[in-house]
Parts: C-alpha cells; sequence; structure tokens
C-alpha cells in the first residue's frame, strides 16, 4: 500500500442497494433501486456532505456505511479493510469503527433509559470494562459534550432538542469510532442551537480526528462544515467534488436547480425582491 | 383600517409550577395584501398566537387580549358558531405537516368539496368544477384523476398543495401559513413559495408566515416581527431588519445563519447577551 492508500478513511467502490417489493397475484414483482452504484473516496480528518432530496437515496447510503443495511452489490472499504458485510460476519472492531447520529434526537433516544444508560449500552456489548469504567467513560463524554455528570441519571424528556442531539452524538463518540456517519444531524433543531452543534461538530472533529460523513438538504450548512460534496439524484452521484468546486462551478443541471431553490438571505436579493414587488404593485 | 388587529395578547397555560405564559403582551397587524413574517425558534409562541386568533387553542388555555378585531370585528368574544363561520372562510391557515393534516380516511377531493359545501353551499357539480379550478390554480396536474386519490397516495409537496388548495377555496382575507415548507425538500420548498406569493398579489389576501428560516423570511416577507421565549423582541420591515437589526436576539439569529460564519465558528445566540435580551423599540 502507498502513503496515499493509507490516508483513505473510507473507500466505496460501486456500491448499489435494491429494495424488493413483493408482487401481488396479479402484480409483478417490483424492485427499487435505492442506490445505483455510488463510488467515492474520503481522507481521514476531512468531511463529505451527501446532499440530495428525500427518496434519493443519501439515507440507504448512511445506512449501508453503518453496517445497518447490507449493499445488494459493491465493496466498502473501511480504514483500508474491505468489510464483509453479510449478517454474522461484522466483527466488533469494525462496528466500533462507524458510528451513526441520525435526524431526528426525539426519536433516537429511548425514552425509557436513562441518559447513563444510554452511553454506557455500546461499552457494555462491545468491550468488557466494568460498570464503574463505563460510568467514569460516560461522564468524561458528557462534559466533552457540553453537558455535566449531573445529566447521567436523567431521562431524555427532561432535556431539549439541542442536547438531546449532542446525547446523540456522546453516545455515538463512546466507542472511539473514526468515521461518524450523521445523517440529517441538525435539520430538526433552531437555527441558533443548529449553531451550537455545528460547533460542537467541528470541536470534536479536531480533538479526535474523526471523518465524517455528513448528510444533509441543507445548502448552507453544507457550505459551512463540508471539505467534499457529493449530490446524489435518484440513486446516483450526480456530481462530486470539492466545496469550492461544487460551488463556484455546479456541472449538473440538478445542483444548479438545488442552487437555485435555496433562499437567499443577503441584502442584495431583498433589496431586488422588494424592488421589483413595489414595481407590480404600482403597474 | 388593519385587516387583523391584536393588541396585547397574552396566553397562558397550568402547569404543576404555576401558570405558564406562552407568549407575553405580543401585538400584531396585518393589511390586505401585506405578507408579515413572525420568526422565531421553537417555543417562542409565535404559533401558540395565531392558534388563538383561530380560536384552536384548548380550553385549558387563558388568552386575553386588549382588542381582537378581524376587519373591525371583535374575534375575541364571538360565539363558537358565529367563529365556525369566519374560520375557513375569511380566515384560513396551512399547517406544517400536510400529510399529518389530511383526513387518511377520505380522499382529498371529498376534503375540499367539504369546505365548499358548508362555507359556500355549492351543489355537487360546482363543488366538483370548482375543486379541479382549485387543483389547477396550486399546479396539481390531473386534477379529475387526483380527487379521487387518497393522501397516502401522494408525496408531501402534494399533500401541500391539497392543503393549499382547501385554505384558499373561499377566498379568504386572510391566511396563516405556519411552517408551510417545513417538511419539505428545498427544490418544492421553492415552488410552494412561489405559488403562495402568487396566489397572495392576485388574491390581494392578507399572509402570514410563521417560520424559523431566515431564508423563508427573506424570500418572502414585507414586515417581520421576530419572537422570543413569547415576547415580541423586534418589527420591522424586512430590509430594515436585515440591514440593521436592534434588538441582540435579531441581530443573533443573523449571525447563527451559516452563510454569515466569519472563521472557523459560528457565532451563537450566548455570544450576543446572557439571560434575556431586551426587545427594541417598532420601526415600521
Amino acid at each position: 500500500m502507498t502513503d496515499h492508500d493509507t490516508n483513505i478513511m473510507l473507500e466505496v467502490r460501486d456500491i448499489r442497494r435494491d429494495y424488493e417489493l413483493p408482487g401481488g397475484l396479479f402484480k409483478p414483482k417490483k424492485i427499487i433501486h435505492a442506490v445505483k452504484g455510488v463510488s467515492f473516496a474520503l481522507e481521514r480528518g476531512k468531511t463529505l456532505a451527501i446532499v440530495g432530496e428525500s427518496g434519493c437515496g443519501k439515507s440507504t447510503l448512511a445506512r449501508m456505511l453503518t453496517f445497518i443495511d447490507e449493499p445488494t452489490g459493491g465493496d466498502l472499504i473501511i480504514d483500508g479493510k474491505k468489510t464483509d458485510t453479510r449478517p454474522g460476519h461484522l466483527t466488533k472492531e469494525m462496528r466500533q469503527k462507524v458510528q451513526i447520529v441520525f435526524q431526528n434526537p426525539y426519536g433516537s433516544l429511548n425514552p425509557r433509559q436513562k441518559i447513563g444508560d444510554v452511553l454506557g449500552e455500546p461499552l457494555l456489548i462491545n468491550t468488557d470494562m466494568s460498570s464503574a469504567e463505563r460510568r467514569d467513560r460516560a461522564n468524561e463524554m458528557l462534559v466533552k459534550v457540553g453537558l455535566g455528570p449531573e445529566h447521567f441519571n436523567r431521562y431524555p424528556h427532561m432535556f431539549s432538542g439541542g442536547q438531546r442531539q449532542r446525547i446523540a452524538i456522546a453516545r455515538a463518540l463512546m466507542l472511539n469510532p473514526k468515521l461518524l456517519v450523521l445523517d440529517e444531524p441538525v435539520s430538526a433543531l433552531d437555527l441558533s442551537v443548529q449553531a451550537q452543534v455545528l460547533n460542537l461538530l467541528a470541536d470534536l472533529q479536531d480533538e479526535f480526528g474523526l471523518t465524517y460523513v455528513f448528510i444533509s438538504h441543507d445548502l448552507s450548512v453544507v457550505r459551512y462544515i463540508a471539505d467534499e460534496v457529493m449530490v446524489m439524484y435518484f440513486g446516483e452521484a450526480v456530481e462530486h467534488g470539492t466545496r469550492e468546486e461544487v460551488f463556484s462551478d455546479p456541472k449538473h443541471e440538478y445542483t444548479r436547480t438545488l442552487f437555485a431553490a435555496t433562499p437567499r438571505a443577503d441584502l442584495e436579493s431583498i433589496r431586488r425582491r422588494v424592488a421589483g414587488k413595489k414595481a407590480t404593485s404600482a403597474a | 383600517m388593519a385587516l387583523l388587529q391584536i393588541d396585547n395578547l397574552t396566553v397562558e397555560f397550568e402547569t404543576s409550577s404555576g401558570w405558564f405564559r406562552a407568549v407575553d403582551g405580543v401585538s400584531v397587524s396585518v393589511n390586505s395584501g401585506e405578507v408579515l413574517a413572525i420568526v422565531g425558534e421553537s417555543g417562542s409562541g409565535k404559533s401558540v398566537a395565531m392558534l388563538a386568533v383561530m380560536g384552536l387553542l384548548p380550553w385549558t388555555a387563558k388568552i386575553t387580549a386588549d382588542r381582537m378585531l378581524f376587519e373591525g370585528r371583535d374575534i375575541q368574544n364571538i360565539s363558537p358558531g358565529e367563529r365556525r363561520k369566519l374560520i375557513g372562510k375569511d380566515i384560513a391557515m396551512i399547517f406544517q405537516e400536510p400529510v399529518a393534516s389530511l383526513n387518511p380516511c377520505f380522499t382529498v377531493g371529498f376534503q375540499i368539496e367539504e369546505v365548499l359545501r358548508i362555507h359556500l353551499g355549492l351543489d355537487k357539480q360546482a363543488r366538483r368544477a370548482r375543486a379541479i379550478e382549485l387543483f389547477n390554480q396550486v399546479g396539481l396536474p390531473n386534477p379529475e384523476e387526483r380527487l379521487n386519490h387518497f393522501p397516502h397516495q401522494m408525496s408531501g409537496g402534494q399533500c401541500q398543495r391539497v392543503m393549499i388548495a382547501i385554505a384558499i377555496a373561499c377566498n379568504p382575507k386572510l391566511l396563516i401559513a405556519d411552517e408551510p415548507t417545513t417538511a419539505l425538500d428545498v427544490t418544492i420548498q421553492k415552488q410552494i413559495l412561489d405559488l403562495l406569493m402568487a396566489l397572495q398579489a392576485r388574491n390581494g389576501m392578507g399572509l402570514i408566515m410563521i417560520t424559523h428560516d431566515m431564508g423563508v423570511v427573506a424570500e418572502t416577507a414585507d414586515r417581520v416581527i421576530v419572537q422570543y421565549k413569547g415576547r415580541k423582541m423586534e418589527e420591522a420591515d424586512v430590509l430594515t431588519l436585515f440591514e440593521n437589526p436592534k434588538s441582540n436576539y435579531t441581530k443573533a439569529l443573523l449571525a447563527a445563519l451559516p452563510e454569515n460564519a466569519t472563521g472557523d465558528r459560528l457565532t451563537t445566540v450566548s455570544d450576543f447577551f446572557d439571560g434575556t435580551p431586551e426587545p427594541a423599540e417598532t420601526r415600521v
């Protein structure tokens, strides 16, 4: 292996996922191609943003990267090792390397589990740590994500949306993963809280040298956080490049549509719109 | 005379630790043909204030206001029967979750014709013709066929179009849109916002946009009210607000936009003030 290869954290080659819809008596079986052969490579410590509308396969891709769904075809190479994603062939080490944070912090935490147990569970399943050690680790992690040890014995409903997303991030980091898949981590949060969580993610990336796959439909967030951007449309990657390339010179028709649809909050656009409206109402 | 005039509205809910004030002395007025945006984060009371206008709050809520006038008519102490005649006809509302706000048990045709039957008393043929016309207006393809569809057979954007069609069925004078595009993709959001703006301009409705998205505000509003923890922080026309925000909270909100990021870190609200921000004077 060359130096270049060892610096690649995640490589995906022609990965596919088909879902089969069962047929009925008169209805033939139908196959949905959710992801139709996507390839990319991501360097260590970088952030890849995947953008696209609902149903374009970006979440399916996230599920395959985190071994929740088995790819129908293609290779998944994580940290230089080809991963055998068949059920039963995944090792604990593989699972520890990749973790996921879901979109909705209200749905992704068990309402009957205390925060301390939420954070301790990955360690309980994947390591031989004693309960005292697990407790220490959980408390450390709570402080890292901006909460405190006093939150250890509380239940999820006692937290706000932003705090819950911090807990979800803390849970994902408990096993010291190298790759973190973030599936729309801030789209359920308010603007002011979104800024805090994005800052937290940036800090954690620096501290632990994490590689992020960041799934989002919000282009302003992507522009802020991403090193590389991939645009997906109907299961295919229609555009892939560095942030500067994609934002300054979008090649694909769909990317341009996406940019055109994003609301603009700069003064120039507002001025133009207000002037336009005055002109039409005067006419 | 303003179309809707609310002075000093307060809404309280009883909780185990006493009365919780969700809306605290907010005044709102909208004119015909005007687009007012109410911005704030969750819990700022922006939806609750408008639900109070619609009379959709549970009876446990305590609503007090100096004045609540629609076209100069008091809507605070109105009888339920009178209110039913007004709501859905002259004042209509669109909600955030289009799929959840349609009844899954009935076809969308039934749901839109129900409005036309109750408020306008149209006969069967006239209802159907008007429903098709409305579906055409909101840009739903194949309206004749569409009328027989159930909400689950449509996408989120299509359901929101149906909701808009139902809301504008009786040519309302005031339309309240509560986060109409939050659940939708950017490309669909653009289409829905364009549709709302076109309908508003053509029918000369008053439109209240409740949103937390500064981008949506920038694209649609004439005038903006910024709300935080139930209090009005600032009211100004859209350009003034973006150009020269007065209240600390508005400044913080604008700075937290990722496109306004300077350097590595985003500014957060807590960088601007500790505790409660102070409201600024109204500039319209």
